[in-house]
């Protein structure tokens, strides 16, 4: 009998063009998503006067420094040109463009996904941490650096070495106001940042099979910083369902022979994963962080940690990181205040996160400012069907239009120096949101009670009576 | 660019945990065309206070000639920008040693002829307590897998298709060309066996 193999296994064997004596693969490349800081990589196949080897598998969007208010006109003379150097680079290779106008522009991760450019089965590439988000659908996806990027353009082809197999399972139900988010969080803070560096993760469990495509895309996208520059969920009747009838998602009886080809990505029974954790899905909370560092992450009932406490070889981040958050040890983190709120990202701007912030937030008002940035024009424009813009607009939000915003700032959307953020995104590094910026990673529901009570606070509460 | 078999310069010590790319290069200055270098900008709101002005206390800032850092663990995690490379490299640095490297950091160094040294917890305590009296002459040593700081000397860890690369200052692209037969009928068994991989949309169904 063959050894039984994981998703990994079947994905890498179906890209593999070769593999080296030292072990390292070279690697077919079925979609290329470029972006307004791929300009490095065009510039490197410039230099060389090479073309993009496929143009019809190369896809550009742009979103890094996408203004999320008026688009007529660009202040910021860096800004319209590392825009300007997309659309021209996109126009001399003959690339498809997601231009501010287009009604499908928004984050490269929720573009691919939802126009069907990310399916079960491809290998994807993007010069961007965080394409682990298209794992979601069974597809071995991730981030690549410039040179790197340069390359696919030249050859369609990677160079990687395989990664070592993890699997994560959550098993049981999730308890309300408890998201894919919190599943996130908590692994990471339970593992640490470099808990699944060199793996390649697999999220199986019926705690994650029962998410919904966009759960199973946040949980995807946080893998990175939990050290992962993979995560996957084997596809299934949900994956099927999101992607059918999507514009570049296969048609007729080709979508036939797709739906029974990828019912085969699934790890065999028997499978040996190089590590296997396994949580219980009703011991998550909703989850914040208090750090400047992902795993430096709590449920929000607990007390700020005293760093003389956490394990030694932790204590002197978790001391700067106190430092630079201007938290002290021992007080509660629940109730503590926040400056504003952002709701957006390729990590919890979708239209499900938008749903949970409106189910928070209708006939509230926020104690504070805040920004909420829908993670694509589409998701704006559902958003604006089912009336969300108005509950954000009521409670006294700003809804502003789509782009990577204050996740990382580029575009001008920035956290001012000193001030606490309550945000969805996924980085609460140093500087991330801006010079002296505070963040503190949570659900989108988790930030919709923070701008109601102007703290960070337990969401459960406010849900109580309302429809999840 | 070129190669490098052994390096002697001098080695610095910034033994902080977590210093992620946001660090390295803040993404505010990543627009900037890689002609003009991106020196200016390593750990920028690290080495330089809310003026710009660089700090008198900030180790880099007084010792602009070293050319290896022994930084803490977890070093280059987070985005994927090859920025943070640059900026590195365009300082002048030409080996970090870390017990641990974000992996796409780390493929980024190799890719720019940095060194990703991993040591172990060991050798890192080691390092670590080499730096009591401040900067230290430093040798490296790609073949031997082998850095000497000071008096101390240690092993590190270093894929060997990443030492090749290093040394030899490989291109990927050029190695990859050779390849271009067996992609080529890569593609063409991928798309009979698996059709549904070329996007179906816009009339875009037209490629393979
Ligand atoms: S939303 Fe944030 S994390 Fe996602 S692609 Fe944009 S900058 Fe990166």
């Amino acid at each position: 009998m063959a050894t039984p193999q994981t998703l990994l296994d079947k994905l890498w064997a179906a890209h593999e063009v070769l593999q080296r004596d030292d072990g390292v693969s070279l690697l077919w490349v079925d979609r290329h998503l470029v972006h307004e800081g791929s300009h490095h990589a065009f510039a490197k196949i410039a230099e060389r006067g090479l073309s993009v080897a496929e143009p019809s598998l190369t896809f550009a969007v742009v979103d890094h420094y996408a203004p999320t208010r008026d688009r007529s006109k660009i202040a910021d003379p860096q800004i319209a040109r590392m825009i300007e150097t997309l659309r021209s680079n996109s126009a001399a290779h003959g690339l498809r463009l997601y231009d501010l106008d287009d009604p499908h522009q928004g984050i490269v991760h929720v573009v691919g996904p939802e126009e069907g450019l990310t399916l079960p089965g491809l290998l994807i590439n993007c010069g961007d941490s965080h394409t682990s988000t298209h794992g979601a659908f069974g597809a071995l996806a991730f981030g690549i650096g410039a040179t790197e990027v340069a390359h696919v353009l030249a050859t369609q082809t990677v160079w990687q070495r395989k990664p070592k197999s993890m699997r994560i399972t959550v098993n049981g139900t999730l308890g309300a106001g408890v998201t894919a988010k919190d599943i996130a969080l908590g692994w990471i803070a339970k593992l640490g940042t470099g808990g699944a560096q060199g793996h390649a993760v697999e999220y199986a469990g019926s705690a994650i099979t029962g998410l919904s495509m966009e759960g199973r895309m946040t949980l995807c996208n946080l893998s990175i910083e939990g050290g992962a520059r993979f995560g996957m969920v084997a596809p299934d009747d949900t994956t099927f369902a999101y992607l059918e009838g999507r514009r570049f998602a296969p048609k007729g009886q080709n979508w036939q022979t797709a739906c029974a080809d990828w019912t085969s990505l699934a790890s065999d029974a028997g499978a040996v994963f190089d590590r296997e954790v396994t949580f219980d899905a009703s011991e998550i909370s909703p989850t914040v962080t208090w750090g400047t560092s992902p795993e430096q992450a709590l449920p929000i009932s607990a007390p700020i940690p005293d760093p003389s406490e956490v394990p030694p070889e932790k204590a002197e981040a978790a001391r700067a990181a106190l430092e630079y958050m201007g938290l002290k040890a021992g007080d509660m983190l629940d109730g503590t205040p926040v400056d504003q709120v952002f709701i957006g990202s390729c990590t919890n701007g979708r239209i499900e996160d938008m749903r949970a912030a409106a189910t928070v937030l209708r006939g509230r008002k926020a104690k504070v400012p805040g920004l909420i940035s829908p993670g694509s024009a589409q998701v704006k424009a559902q958003a604006e069907a089912e009336g969300l813009d108005r509950v954000f607009i009521d409670a006294g939000l700003e809804w502003v239009a789509s782009g990577c915003s204050m996740c990382v700032g580029m575009n001008g959307d920035l956290v001012r120096d000193g001030k606490r953020c309550a945000s969805s995104t996924n980085r609460n590094f140093k500087g991330r949101q801006g010079r002296g910026a505070r963040t503190h990673l949570m659900s989108p529901a988790m930030v919709a009670a923070a701008a109601v009570t102007g703290t960070l606070t337990d969401v459960r509460p406010l849900l109580e009576g309302r429809a999840a | 660019m070129p190669g490098w078999r052994v390096h002697q310069g001098t080695a610095l010590g910034l033994p902080v945990a977590n210093i992620d790319t946001d660090q390295l290069i803040p993404a505010r200055f990543m627009s900037v065309p890689r002609a003009d270098g991106y020196g200016p900008y390593l750990l920028h709101d690290m080495r330089r206070d809310a003026s710009g002005a660089l700090r008198d206390d900030f180790p880099l800032n007084a010792h602009p000639e070293a050319s290896v850092l022994l930084v803490g663990r977890n070093f280059g995690s987070g985005s994927s920008r090859e920025a943070a490379v640059y900026a590195l490299v365009d300082a002048g640095i030409r080996a970090v040693i870390s017990p641990s490297f974000g992996d796409i950091f780390a493929a980024n160094a190799v890719n720019n002829g940095l060194l990703p040294a991993k040591v172990d917890d060991t050798a890192n305590a080691a390092l670590e307590a080499a730096f009591a009296t401040g900067p230290q002459d430093a040798r490296i040593d790609i073949d031997a897998r082998c850095v000497t700081i000071g008096a101390v000397q240690v092993r590190f860890d270093l894929d060997d298709s990443w030492a090749t690369k290093l040394i030899n200052g490989w291109d990927d692209i050029d190695l990859t060309q050779n390849h271009s037969a067996a992609i080529a009928a890569f593609k063409q068994q991928r798309s009979q066996t698996a059709s549904w991989a070329w996007p179906d949309g816009d009339g875009l169904k037209t490629a393979v």
